[in-house]
């Protein structure tokens, strides 16, 4: 049996289960082989929204469920010397640290090593009018205003380097998601970083855990097609990297979901674009060559992944308070409902080109047609609805005015009494959002680090 | 053998993702049999079209061969995205199904 190490992800996203990481835990355990755990927290805006939480608080802005993440799962990683590896530091690494310290002391764990990750946070550090923007988001309108957050997505190495001095934690903000597992997988094999191709598996590994259940039936069933066990206990994923590069698929123990070559295949090729060039920090990931095989019940082994030399530059997301965003909703049910939601969609159009304001709206008819519609609603205009019986209306608005966002939703909520018969339950809500425009860094521009929190 | 005409949906499937104001669908038949019938008759034309209501701007299909499966990459579709789209899935992430409705001649 070849030397391996396993992966084990416990989260896909903030906000995902808590309960998760778990099972994982106790089947890394029993597996009785090098393990490291990995929770992938940060989508696109997250770490903005933790900017605007350390900005209110110095010590927030790191993940909020950290607390219920780690608790039930801290002292048999620290026993069975299971290093954690996560982004969960977000906009404040440091500060969770502190917080992981204070939760050890809790549970009578002396002597941890907690290592930040440093060197992401580029805000007021690198001029944005000087770096090239990201060639998807071209056709964005670029804010004049200051950036609430910008990071780079950085790469494994600092990772690597905290392990190998012992680090039982590594906490870090913005890395490339695939970071958090090529940094143990590198570091255990004590691969070269030139290696490409082993850089390139590693990496595929790192993509195909990093979304959490996607891989082992999450986001995956479709009853009568693609059907999945126990959804409601989906297990999350485990990584098994060979020496020679070599990845198995396969999932917590005793736990719901499925791993397979259509599960696996799926995820593969999520959120890929050219699938020759899958860009990273770390390596530039070429998935073409790839061969998947079920080696076994919910397990499933990867070969062929093949690396390029890493880019030159790095992405950077940078964040921007938005315009204020506005949903309301109102429901007709029975007979003609149909008829009467397109009426109040009518009402509420006409109300909305009398303001004289300047906002962009959109209205559906939730049961009709709306997900898969544009804002102009080209699909309902040929959709027949004499035969429907359950729609809400939804009026969604977008606006740089609080007020004239807040007016609408008044409409809405005046369709109670001055809309359609029998219109019920006008739920409103307003916030405001946060917009992201990604630029390319030169990393020469870029510098990362790790230092380990002291114990107080 | 007589031609028979389907919904995408009964010999393929399909996973939509994210990124900015592009959309990524993969599509990955059941069975490796109906693969050439994707391959000459899925084109990223017909994506197209069946995405122009959005506005999208262009559409690029990525063949894997090994995995017998393609890539579409649909860019601008997602009226803004995740930042500034007006959509009640803001990620586009059932259009994956959208594009199941397609109809293929196996």
């Amino acid at each position: 049996m070849a030397e391996s190490i396993l992966i084990g992800c416990g989260a896909g996203f903030s906000g995902d289960r808590v309960d998760a990481a778990q099972a994982i835990v106790k089947t890394l355990i029993s597996r009785q082989k090098k393990s490291v755990l990995i929770f992938e927290m940060l989508a696109e805006r997250t770490l903005a929204l933790g900017q605007l939480a350390k900005n209110q608080n110095a010590q927030l802005g790191y993940e909020p469920l950290l607390e219920d993440i780690l608790t039930p799962i801290l002292k048999d990683c620290v026993a069975h010397h299971i290093p954690i590896v996560s982004n969960f530091g977000a906009a404040n690494p440091s500060g969770a640290a502190r917080l992981i310290q204070k939760l050890a002391k809790e549970q009578d764990i002396h002597h941890l090593k907690i290592a930040v990750i440093e060197g992401d946070d580029i805000l007021n550090k690198i001029n944005l009018s000087e770096l090239q923007i990201w060639e998807g988001d071209l056709e964005l309108s670029i804010s004049a205003d200051d950036p609430i957050a910008a990071n780079v997505y950085i790469g494994a190495e600092s990772i690597a380097q905290a392990l190998t001095q012992g680090a039982q934690i590594v906490v870090t903000g913005r890395v490339a998601d695939p970071a958090l597992t090529v940094g143990p997988v590198v570091e255990h094999f004590d691969w070269g970083w030139q290696d490409w191709d082993k850089i390139a598996a590693a990496t595929m590994a790192g993509h195909l855990l990093e979304c959490g259940s996607q891989v082992t039936g999450g986001y995956f069933a479709d009853p009568g097609y693609k059907d999945v066990p126990d959804l409601a206990n989906v297990g999350f994923p485990i990584a098994e990297i060979f020496e020679d590069g070599r990845v198995i698929i396969s999932k917590a123990d005793n736990t719901g979901g499925l791993v397979s070559i259509q599960t696996v295949k799926e995820q593969l090729l999520y959120e890929i674009h050219d699938p020759a060039n899958y860009y990273t920090p770390d390596v530039i990931l070429d998935i073409t060559q790839v061969a998947l095989t079920e080696t076994g019940h919910n397990q499933v082994e990867l070969t062929g992944a093949k690396g390029k030399p890493r880019p030159d530059t790095l992405k950077a997301t940078v964040s921007f308070m938005g315009s204020w965003f506005g949903e309301g909703e109102i429901s007709y049910a029975g007979q003609n409902a149909g008829n009467r939601a397109k009426l109040a969609a009518n009402v509420l159009k006409e109300r909305a080109d009398k303001l004289d304001a300047r906002f962009d709206y959109r209205l559906d008819l939730i049961g009709a047609v709306s997900v898969l519609d544009s804002n102009k609603a080209d699909l309902l205009a040929s959709m027949p609805l004499n035969q429907l019986t359950d729609v809400r209306v939804r009026m969604a608005v977008n606006g740089a005015d609080k007020k004239n966002v807040e007016r609408l939703m008044n409409e809405v909520n005046a369709l109670y009494c001055c809309g359609p018969a029998g219109g019920g339950g006008v739920r409103t809500s307003v916030k405001s959002s946060v917009r992201t425009v990604s630029y390319l860094v030169p990393r020469s521009l870029i510098s990362t680090h790790f230092h380990f929190i002291q114990e107080n | 053998m007589a031609n028979l005409i389907v919904k995408l949906h009964d010999i393929a499937h399909a996973r939509a993702g994210d990124k900015g104001n592009r959309l990524n669908i993969s599509l990955i038949p059941y069975d490796g049999t109906h693969w050439p019938a994707l391959l000459e008759q899925i084109t990223a034309e017909k994506v197209h079209q069946c995405f122009m209501h959005r506005g999208a701007t262009h559409v690029q299909r990525y063949e894997l061969h090994n995995l017998k499966a393609l890539n579409f990459v649909i860019d601008n579709v997602l009226e803004g995205g995740v930042n500034s789209s007006l959509n009640l899935d803001k990620h586009g992430k059932s259009n994956s199904f959208r594009l199941l409705d397609l109809e293929v001649t196996i």
